[in-house]
């Protein structure tokens, strides 16, 4: 079956001429249907740029300069900005990390909710009620009709993305990606709301890319993860596999640096250093000064995707998949 | 909502209670009214019988007392120079001031709004930074050289427009206006402009700044995300976040133009309450200015509380309530 998101060779930059910097760098992403992708990095890795990239609302200093971005048989990038709007909500649709910014704290529930409805649907003002009442329920909101005149600070944090969540399926998109949407609610919120997320998706056969830097939610919730290093996806491949015999060293560190992966007591395992600026980008490797495996290779070139065998793609050039010798 | 109009009217007598002794006291200091306005053949034994009638022969104390007692069944007093009711001075002229100012705001929002949002959409284009340019001019130069320049441009070397006064007047609910009149229109330009120099450059500039923080925000994103038109975006969801610092900003500036519209009224020649004002203070005509301050700051509290309703219908996080004053 093809699938419903297909990214190859996605590459945006910020600023322009000698100031340009390459943000994300050949990033490579496939969604099918019904199929939950996570994709995890520290701060600044991109993975939130690689979502706003997808769905054309990258910041003013950003843009989008090589590779494609297929959505079913349209290649996004080719779209005009009109064309573009009518994709956005109606077939990708997007969940945010805060849900206190998210809604527009001067207009009620009723009203945002509305304007995306019709954004892409001539309805009467009595089918938009029931439309809306219908969504809210189905996002396990009590009272509904009393919720939809609320304003947006009357209602809770773990409300207020139940709101946005609802608000992003209002047109049933292919697509939804969300970008830490659990990362500021309460531990027990944050379960409710992915396991919301779950449902939804499988229900309806959306494709959904969770952008996270929780592995545990990653464990929880994803088919499969890409995980991401200074603009490049170091790793990708079924959740199972990657999370269990990680391939390439920073996924083994980023494993190891979970308090519960640890045995009680001992002390935390971290990577050393820092994630390079992307001013300041190394000719090889990027994560090569932080790794334990580094050769002379690392540091000059740099390493391309490649298969492990064991299902998953990874940029390595001594994955942990081969044994410990092969490290000159 | 009761206790809170309730809080603010105990505010604004206290306020009243206080200007009044300042001004009262402030004039006796100054000097003798009567000095002023008499004519030089009155004699000693007239000067003294027209102090016996505006009753200033009286220990200033006593004379404020009087002046309470009055306040208190509503009399103002009369003016000293024009011997009516002050009061019915300011009625016969505020409307003047009223339109000019009301036009002065108009003209402010319907100019300043949109050069505002385009110079916070397009902040790096020219056209941005001339508005930007041209803002801060309007915020920096005197009004009253804005005002001397126009007359020379419009009215002498031009022509167009004419430079005193304010023209045909049609009556509409009792009330004399301008602006139903070509000819008022015309008149009404130039001192309206001048007196909404300033409000323009503040909208302006709030505009554009609010603009280019709203636009960053999460839920403009959000809206967008969900193919929200950029229409709808830009008017409504971004506007009526934009509108808050608007709205109290000239709110508490409207006050301070109606008020202090004497400079432009002077240069105009406009028969408004600031010409009025500056007489009255020349020649000493203490119930005059006394009841033209009590008006302005009755008219100030009435803004402020006019503000404070709107501000809490375009923030539902603003709630009139027992806490909020």
């Amino acid at each position: 079956m093809a699938p419903v998101l297909s990214v190859r060779g996605l590459t945006t930059v910020f600023g322009s001429g000698t100031q340009e910097l390459r943000a994300l760098d050949g990033v490579d992403l496939t969604v099918h249907a019904g199929e939950i992708v996570a994709l995890v990095g520290e701060s600044g890795s991109g993975k939130s740029l690689t979502g706003f990239s997808i769905n054309g609302l990258l910041p003013g200093v950003a843009r989008v300069t090589g590779g494609s971005i297929r959505l079913g048989e349209v290649d996004l990038r080719t779209l005009s900005a009109r064309e573009m709007r009518q994709v956005r909500g109606s077939r990708v649709g997007m969940i945010f990390q805060d849900p206190m910014m998210t809604l527009n704290p001067v207009l009620r529930v009723e009203t945002q909710m509305r304007d995306a409805l019709r954004a892409h649907s001539t309805l009467s003002r009595q089918e938009v009620r029931t439309r809306l009442i219908a969504a809210l329920a189905e996002v396990g909101i009590a009272a509904p009709e009393q919720r939809l005149r609320a304003w947006p600070h009357e209602l809770s944090g773990g409300m207020r993305q139940r709101v946005a969540i609802a608000t992003a399926l209002l047109h049933s998109p292919e697509l939804i990606i969300a970008d830490e949407p659990t990362t500021a609610l309460d531990v027990t919120i944050q379960g409710q709301i992915l396991a919301l997320a779950q449902r939804l998706c499988r229900e309806r056969g959306t494709a959904l890319v969770w952008i996270t830097h929780d592995l545990a939610v990653v464990a929880g919730i994803a088919d499969r993860v890409s995980v991401m290093y200074a603009g490049r996806v170091v790793e990708e491949g079924p959740v199972d596999a990657v999370l269990d015999t990680p391939a390439h060293p920073y996924t083994r560190g980023l494993i190891d640096s979970v308090a519960a992966s640890q045995p009680k007591g001992a002390r935390l395992p971290m990577i050393p250093g820092r994630m390079p600026l992307l001013s300041d980008l190394p000719q090889g490797c990027a994560f090569a000064a932080r790794c334990p495996r580094r050769s002379p290779l690392c540091e000059t070139t740099r390493p391309e995707p490649h298969p492990t065998g064991a299902g998953q793609t990874v940029r390595c050039h001594h994955p942990l998949t081969e044994p410990a010798g092969a490290v000159a | 909502m009761a206790e809170f109009i309730l809080r603010r009217i105990l505010q604004a007598m206290l306020v009243l209670f206080v200007m009044t002794v300042l001004v009262f006291f402030g004039i006796h200091v100054i000097g003798n009214p009567v000095d002023l306005f008499a004519s030089s053949e009155c004699t000693k034994a007239c000067l003294d019988e027209i102090m016996v009638n505006l009753g200033l022969d009286r220990p200033v104390w006593q004379q404020y007392l009087i002046f309470l007692g009055n306040l208190a069944e509503g009399d103002l007093g009369r003016s000293f120079t024009h011997g009516v009711p002050a009061m019915s001075l300011i009625w016969e002229r505020f409307p003047a001031t009223l339109e000019l100012a009301v036009a002065a705001l108009v003209l402010a929002l319907v100019i300043g709004l949109p050069l505002g949002f385009y110079a916070g959409l397009r902040p790096d284009s020219w056209i941005s930074k001339a508005i930007m340019g041209l803002s801060m001019i309007g915020f920096s130069v005197p009004i009253f050289w804005i005002g001397l320049i126009m007359i020379l441009t419009f009215s002498v070397k031009l022509g167009w427009l004419p430079a005193i006064g304010r023209g045909d007047l049609v009556t509409v609910f009792g009330v004399r206006v301008s602006f139903l009149t070509l000819d008022g229109l015309r008149h009404l330009a130039m001192p309206a402009f001048t007196l909404s120099l300033l409000m323009m450059s503040m909208v302006i500039r709030l505009t554009r700044a609010g603009l280019r923080e709203v636009m960053t925000s999460d839920y403009i994103r959000f809206a967008r995300a969900n193919g929200v038109p950029e229409y709808r975006v830009l008017g409504w969801h971004a506007m009526k976040n934009l509108l808050i610092p608007i709205v109290t900003v000239l709110g508490m500036e409207f006050g301070g133009v109606i008020a202090f519209a004497v400079v432009t009224e002077s240069i105009f020649s406009w028969p408004g309450v600031g010409k009025m004002l500056i007489d009255a203070i020349s020649v000493l005509d203490r119930p005059l200015i006394v009841a033209y301050l009590i008006f302005v700051v009755t008219m100030f509290v009435l803004l402020n509380l006019v503000i404070d309703i709107l501000y809490s219908l375009l923030d539902p996080r603003v709630r009139l309530g027992a806490g909020a004053a």
